[in-house]
């Protein structure tokens, strides 16, 4: 269902992306190709969050919980009850549709502040569950996935998810798929629907458009794909902590859709990356890098509050999708 | 023959006003109904009853043989009653073809029309004159352009009953001759329920005309019954006993 215009354009664009990360796996120094790896996942987290947050409108403060659902679900499978990797990827999967759908169902009821602050709370919940429960979770210790446990049985082949190549390509697959269903999802009839939620609720439920279950579609699906960026998390880099269940973590997706931006598909990744290397790059000069991190905050917001690629999208390249 | 659309006891109250009060309707099928009356008789609550935006205090309302009394608006939608917004209420950062796509695509789903969303789009946007215009945003449209955008995505819903909530307010009079032509038109395959305060319109184009006053209906019948009506002369148009 491909009804927008220039669809060859946006898929060739988007793959072309997905093929310059791939060529990057054999060209990059070993720190930034395992940095790579981790903003792959976390871009992942982002285009999650960018669904609900930049397409549907809905501004959750409590996404951290479906990431952690993921880390979770994944990490104790495997740490507790023995699951191999494709199965615990699957429990995370499984922990992050149930979570959204309880969630969705209840604070869907809400809308504007009251919303933000309800998936806060429910956010909290599970940060202070994950510490109350630490014989199960670890506490604040969290868990250590051992070597051992992260490696893919194919037949004779074994995928050992802790050597860098193979941990790089995997991180890549899952953004890959993810990125490709978030460009098909928001050229689709049902994208359709949930930008135009956005847009003006009343006039879209006046339309015929069940506008309730359409939002809660999107939170199950936003829900899923942050607990597959949750559950690829623990199993790729072998730690499962609290800190992830924490507040910070349902802001930082804000600011990494906000910084490349809202409602692109490839504004989660831009954004992401950016973030990442301003702080990578500004802590190796100053340990007042967090300054530098809220001053560049500052001028993007004022200078470009449609964040990076929106502002692209917006001057030069109507045709983003 | 049997009405389309029938109200029975129909009540809002909000408070102790009594918005729409009591109100027993009836609308067959194909005309074009007029609801005229005073600024606050309930004009738009009773509509906005019809169409399920707000929910009844008590009575019931039957559409095409069924109670459609506990319906969500948007399955009313989907049987054919499309209402278009008396402040207009366009999506005014996406294009205007965008805006028809949604009502266009929700017959396509839901199978009442066939094809493609383009075509239907070209074909909404086409009868009411904004083919070309199709890519502008539509806040950037004209107002009367925003109006007629607003009426061609009601009639991408390929209504049986389309509910126009004062259509012509703000259009130029030049714009308002096309306007009527567009109802009639329409009227050719829809049933028509129009709130206006443009008498003039109202008299060229209304079948029927019903009026309202304090929530109740004071009198109903043609235009030339209307007008020659001395309790709706003394309600609403105005004129002086004798």
């Amino acid at each position: 269902m491909t009804e927008g215009s220039s669809p060859a354009k946006a898929y060739a664009l988007h793959l072309a992306v997905v093929a310059f990360l791939f060529g990057l796996n054999f060209v990059l120094p070993a720190y930034h190709h395992g940095l790579l790896a981790r903003i792959l996942v976390l871009a992942t987290f982002a285009m999650g969050y960018n669904l609900l947050f930049g397409y549907v409108g809905l501004l959750s403060l409590g996404h951290a919980m479906f990431f952690a659902a993921g880390l979770y679900g994944a990490g104790l499978g495997v740490h507790h009850y023995g699951l191999s990797v494709p199965l615990a990827f699957v429990a995370a999967l499984f922990c992050g549709a149930a979570l959204s759908l309880v969630i969705g169902l209840l604070a869907l009821r809400t809308s504007g502040v009251a919303f933000m602050i309800v998936t806060m709370m429910f956010a909290q919940v599970l940060a202070l569950a994950i510490l109350y429960f630490a014989p199960l979770t670890g506490g604040d210790q969290g868990l250590v996935l051992q070597q051992q446990e992260r490696v893919i049985q194919l037949g004779n082949t074994v995928l050992d998810l802790t050597n860098p190549t193979v941990r790089y390509m995997t991180a890549l697959g899952l953004f890959s798929v993810v990125l490709l269903l978030m460009l098909a999802i928001v050229r689709s009839r049902f994208g359709r629907v949930l930008i135009a939620v956005r847009e003006n609720e009343e006039r879209t439920r006046m339309l015929g458009y069940d506008t309730f279950t359409n939002k809660l579609t999107a939170m199950v699906v936003s829900g899923v794909i942050c607990a597959a960026a949750g559950g690829a998390y623990a199993l790729l880099f072998g730690y499962v902590g609290a800190n992830f269940a924490s507040v910070q973590y349902s802001i930082l997706p804000l600011l990494w859709v906000l910084l490349g931006g809202a409602a692109t598909t490839l504004g989660p990744l831009i954004g992401t990356l950016f973030m990442y290397y301003v702080v990578d790059i500004t802590s190796s000069y100053t340990s007042a890098y967090l300054l530098i991190v809220g001053i560049a905050l500052i001028v993007l917001v004022l200078f470009f509050p449609k964040g990076i690629l929106g502002t692209i999208r917006q001057r030069l390249l109507r045709w983003l999708p | 023959m049997m009405p389309l659309m029938t109200t029975r006891g129909l009540s809002r109250h909000f408070g102790g006003l009594r918005a729409v009060d009591n109100v027993d309707f009836a609308l067959m099928p194909g005309e074009i109904r007029a609801v005229i009356g005073p600024n606050g008789a309930g004009k738009t609550t009773f509509v906005s009853l019809v169409c399920g935006r707000i929910e009844p205090s008590s009575g019931m309302i039957v559409f095409d043989g069924s109670d459609i009394t506990n319906l969500p608006a948007h399955k009313r939608v989907r049987l054919g009653i499309a209402y278009t917004f008396q402040i207009t209420s366009i999506f005014a950062n996406l294009s205007a073809y965008e805006n028809v796509a949604l009502p266009v695509q929700r017959t396509l789903t839901d199978g009442r029309s066939k094809g493609h969303v383009h075509a239907g789009v070209m074909e909404a946007l086409d009868r009411v004159g904004l083919a070309d215009r199709a890519t502008l945003p539509a806040g950037q449209l004209a107002y009367g352009h925003q109006r007629l955008l607003e009426v061609a995505m009601g009639l991408a819903l390929r209504p049986r009953l389309l509910v126009l909530d004062e259509p012509t307010q703000g259009l130029a009079d030049s714009e308002i001759e096309n306007f009527i032509e567009l109802v009639r038109e329409i009227a050719r395959d829809a049933t028509v329920l129009i709130i206006e305060h443009n008498m003039p319109v109202v008299m060229e184009l209304a079948d029927r005309i019903t009026v309202f006053d304090a929530g109740q209906v004071l009198a109903e019948g043609t235009p030339e019954a209307i007008r020659a009506n001395t309790a709706v002369q003394r309600a609403y148009l105005g004129a002086s006993d004798g």
